[in-house]
């Protein structure tokens, strides 16, 4: 970090804590998020990598979070929540302990991605970005997973599922719900 | 600095090298629609109203990014222009809510005016009326998103001009929102100094002042004084 | 305390096991991310405790990179008995038997003599499946940044540049603007100041695969034609654009760069002369737009993905508003093999004004989908036919869609045509960045244009007002069609919207987002008039609303 920067984010942070303003917690994870911050010189271009870590170590972002950034790396905190909603990776709200992405790209879709993503939106009760009501599973969509060699793909938990049948994948799916 | 000879509509004009299409063109009277523009804000070339047709350019190039060249032929109206203009007035008064009899910028609204100006008269495209949502949360200022035609105006000027950028866009696609802060409302925004320029330059009836009867809500008044002559080029 | 940005924990995988002495046969364990997903990770490990059990010193087992033929993966090569093994299983017995196969050269199919293989001509994948994507002294041992080295101490920028120019390559991200060209701009541009070389592996078509298996297979290869570029051009520094539903690329990636720094092939003073290259990898975060490079460099930037009106060109004025070459991962691919073997060579490959060879990831409605390589030229009939091995199930082959979102169908019909930028252009789709999917008769074009038209919406920045609410409406008109709402007068108001969506947007996603629907409307019009007229799909995909909804909405 260049002690100008260091200076003008500790003159806007709490007294005493020259590398940053305070923590919005306890929680050690914050000291990781510090160690990003200074390894990206603590500028405003190193937004989207800190949300990338922030989302990383808590699962998603809330507004301490992205408060937090904001001062941090000198970026309005409407800018800040600007970035953080207008990439679809990024989440403002917990997510389910599982994680299920029906790929949605083309040869996926030709392939009855749709006919997946009904089956499975029926079965777990939840549209397509939500998470069931005891938060143990995600359902999310995606648009090209890459994985076209073997659609309709469905990545459950980052294991990358191929060639699914909807009823086989809702019986594995639900098997994690 | 030098000086660019043109043809802008069978007229030779001149103007700067480095100077818009639609700069020289309004100094020499010619008049282009324009929507996201405004004299003293940055250019985003968003709502695409202002395309002009240069020949030799594969499309329409919109005349408030585009730089005067020597010799260019600029040509502001024709056939499918127009028809262009019109279709992106009913895009906006589709995507929204966009009643005029009921609004508080009625007979003082840009967006009113063009419609105007271009000749729609109706839209044949169904109006798809989100449900937008209102802030009236700030004392004095209230925002109608489905008034809201996202010209980014009031970002610019409170980012560009009173510094504070309290106001930036979230999401994207039709979910897309002007903001204040981090969605935080507007009454209890930290950083708003309620200077009340965004009010100024909404070219519609979304950013407003509190307590005005429909159709008294704005006042024709010439945009934030003297912003244009910060941005002068010299 | 683990640091935020390393990798997270992977199990421990067995180390490839390299005899010393003379090898017999040794299996190339395919580890791109399409044979992963079948576990070709398992059936390595498996492979090498088995090899171990059984004494012998003459089997070596290694990991490499994509091997092409995804469809029947996981796929074990065996490079000195030029045999391919298809749908290894990952079950001891089996594999003990594998290993006699792979010894004695018999089983499997022979690379050489299968039509997949056999009309192929690999530059930028003619490591891919041979060096371990992970070892850089690999990747060197192959030959690998020799190029490189020739460049920055026999060549001068200047005759690098002329290089690449003389090869003819044009940017293979879509659009084809010449390479060489562009290099010249930038060396050009902004004398003596700061430039930056960036790499778009923002590979967001979808049904697009080309960029992540190369990136997979062989990423040194892309970093060491960013080196060169950014010699040529007078850059010190760049950066790797790429997704983050890649995350096994941005591992390699990030992984690959270490190396090359600790190898002196990248970083200060490479290969010991005054050149200097410095390298980071950036995540994108889900937004298909920041595959435009100005919505790109806004990005790297730490911004919303939104693109801005060009002029001014990144070459001249790029990230951080200093002047930028753009490339993508392909096309940095290829510069290593044409400073090799010199432009003219690059140049008597391919057709027409398209010159080189193009990787396309076949898939869809075609027997074997997968990653191949092509001289520029080949006809769509060939790649899906004689490649590809045609369409499965006795289907017949209705369309062949390139260029993604952007792109277009092409016809049946029109299979015989070259597959060149020109041809592509002037048959209403693209070349693009090299998606192919394959469609049968079971393909309802107009609802091929609605899922389109539906990517493009809510790919839409929002901040032009055509793209934004353009492709809201003709999503609209398109569902109604589908859903056999819609009258002879939708489908015109449809054509009039997409034309002036065409013209007017800012940036390539808008002025592409129309371009499915005047393909199928130029090829597949009675499909259009079957849903309007007769409330009928063809191809029996949509199902039709119920009558008194019509009208509704309106």
């Amino acid at each position: 970090m260049t002690s100008a920067t260091a200076d003008a984010v500790g003159a806007r942070g709490t007294p005493g804590v020259p590398a940053g303003p305070a923590h919005p917690s306890e929680d050690r994870r914050w000291r990781q998020v510090d160690v990003r911050i200074r390894r990206l010189g603590a500028r405003p271009d190193g937004l989207i990598e800190v949300l990338h870590t922030l989302q990383q170590l808590f699962g998603y972002l809330d507004d301490d979070a992205l408060a937090y950034v904001s001062e941090a790396l000198g970026v309005p905190p409407s800018q800040v929540m600007g970035v953080a909603t207008f990439y679809s990776f990024f989440v403002l709200k917990p997510q389910g302990a599982h994680t299920c992405v029906v790929c949605t790209g083309t040869a996926c879709y030709l392939n009855g991605a749709k006919a997946i993503l009904r089956a499975l939106r029926e079965a777990l009760g939840v549209e397509v970005g939500g998470t069931t009501a005891d938060a143990s599973l995600s359902l999310l969509g995606a648009r090209c997973l890459g994985a076209c060699s073997q659609a309709p793909a469905v990545v459950l938990d980052g294991e990358v599922h191929g060639k699914v049948l909807a009823e086989e994948i809702t019986a594995l799916v639900a098997s994690h719900a | 600095m030098s000086v660019v000879t043109l043809v802008i509509d069978g007229h030779d004009v001149a103007g700067q090298s480095g100077q818009s299409i639609l700069s020289v063109a309004r100094e020499h009277g010619i008049a282009i629609p324009t929507l996201c523009h405004l004299d003293g804000l940055s250019e985003v070339g968003a709502c695409r109203l202002c395309m002009v047709e240069v020949r030799g350019a594969r499309r329409p190039l919109a005349a408030c990014v585009t730089e005067v060249q020597e010799h260019m032929e600029v040509t502001t109206t024709t056939d499918e222009l127009t028809d262009y203009r019109r279709q992106i007035i009913e895009l906006l008064f589709t995507e929204r809510n966009h009643v005029c009899a009921v609004c508080i910028a009625n007979r003082h609204c840009e967006l009113q005016d063009l419609a105007k100006a271009l000749g729609m008269t109706h839209f044949d495209l169904p109006a798809l009326n989100p449900s937008a949502g209102v802030d009236a949360s700030h004392e004095r200022f209230g925002i109608d998103h489905n008034r809201c035609v996202l010209c980014t105006r009031c970002v610019r000027v409170c980012a560009e001009i009173e510094g504070a950028h309290t106001w930036d866009v979230r999401g994207r696609a039709s979910e897309a929102r002007v903001i204040t802060d981090l969605g935080t409302p507007w009454g209890e925004s930290p950083t708003c100094t309620s200077c009340g320029k965004c009010v100024q330059v909404c070219p519609t009836g979304a950013l407003f002042e509190k307590g005005r009867a429909v159709a008294e809500g704005k006042e024709r008044r010439p945009y934030v004084p003297f912003l244009v002559a910060r941005n002068r080029r010299s | 305390m683990p640091e935020p940005d390393d990798a997270p924990a992977r199990a421990r995988h067995h180390e490839p096991v390299l005899p010393e002495g003379p090898v017999r046969a040794t299996a190339n364990v395919c580890h791109a991310a399409g044979c992963l997903s079948l576990g070709s990770d398992l059936v390595f490990d498996r492979l090498c405790e088995r090899v171990e059990a059984s004494g012998t010193d003459d089997v070596g087992v290694r990991r490499v990179g994509c091997l092409g033929l995804c469809a029947q993966g996981p796929l074990v090569k065996v490079p000195e008995h030029d045999r391919l093994y298809a749908k290894v299983p990952a079950e001891p017995d089996e594999l003990d038997q594998l290993v006699e196969q792979f010894r004695s050269g018999t089983g499997g199919l022979v690379v050489s003599e299968d039509p997949f293989f056999a009309r192929q001509v690999k530059v930028v994948l003619r490591h891919c499946g041979s060096v371990d994507p992970e070892e850089v002294e690999d990747y060197v041992a192959k030959g690998g940044y020799a190029a490189l080295r020739r460049a920055v101490t026999e060549m001068t920028p200047e005759e690098v540049v002329a290089e690449v120019t003389e090869s003819g390559l044009r940017g293979r991200g879509g659009a084809g603007y010449p390479t060489g060209l562009k290099w010249a701009t930038v060396a050009k541009s902004g004398e003596g100041g700061h430039k930056y070389v960036v790499c778009n592996a923002d590979e967001g078509d979808p049904g697009a695969f080309m960029d992540r298996s190369v990136l997979e297979s062989c990423p040194q290869q892309v970093l060491e034609g960013m080196a060169i570029a950014a010699y040529a051009v007078g850059a010190n520094e760049g950066y790797v654009y790429v997704r983050a539903e890649y995350p096994l690329t941005v591992r390699r990636l990030n992984s690959a760069i270490r190396q090359a720094e600790r190898a002196g092939l990248l970083g200060t003073a490479i290969a010991d002369t005054s050149f200097s290259f410095h390298l980071e990898v950036r995540i994108g975060a889900g937004a298909f737009v920041c595959g435009e490079e100005t919505a790109l460099l806004a990005s790297i930037e730490g911004r919303r993905g939104t693109p801005r009106p060009r002029p001014p060109y990144p070459a001249a004025a790029g990230l951080f508003g200093e002047p930028t070459l753009i490339n993508n991962v392909e096309t940095f691919a290829s510069i290593s093999a044409i400073i090799e073997r010199g432009g003219r060579w690059y140049a008597a490959i391919g057709a027409n004004k398209s010159r080189g060879t193009k990787v396309f990831a076949l898939a869809g409605a075609v027997e074997r989908t997968g990653l191949i390589e092509v001289p520029m030229g080949l006809s769509l009939r060939q790649i899906v036919f004689e490649i590809g091995g045609g369409v499965p199930g006795g289907h017949r082959c209705k369309a062949v869609q390139t260029g993604g979102p952007s792109g277009g169908c092409i016809p049946e019909e029109l299979l015989d045509m070259p597959v060149d930028y020109e041809s592509l252009v002037s048959a209403g789709s693209i070349m693009g960045s090299g998606g192919m999917i394959v469609m049968d008769e079971t393909t309802c074009m107009v609802d091929v244009a609605r899922y389109f038209m539906d990517f493009c919406r809510e790919e839409s920045c929002s901040r032009c007002v055509p793209c934004r609410a353009g492709t809201v409406q003709m999503h609209r008109l398109l569902d109604r069609i589908c859903s056999g709402l819609a009258t002879r007068a939708d489908l015109e108001r449809l054509e009039r919207l997409a034309a002036m969506v065409q013209r007017a947007s800012l940036c390539g996603l808008g002025q592409g987002a129309p371009s499915t629907v005047f393909s199928t409307l130029r090829y597949f019009k009675d499909e259009y008039l079957a849903h309007i007229d007769h409330r009928t799909c063809p191809a029996g995909v949509c199902e039709m609303a119920p009558f008194e909804m019509a009208g509704s909405g309106r």
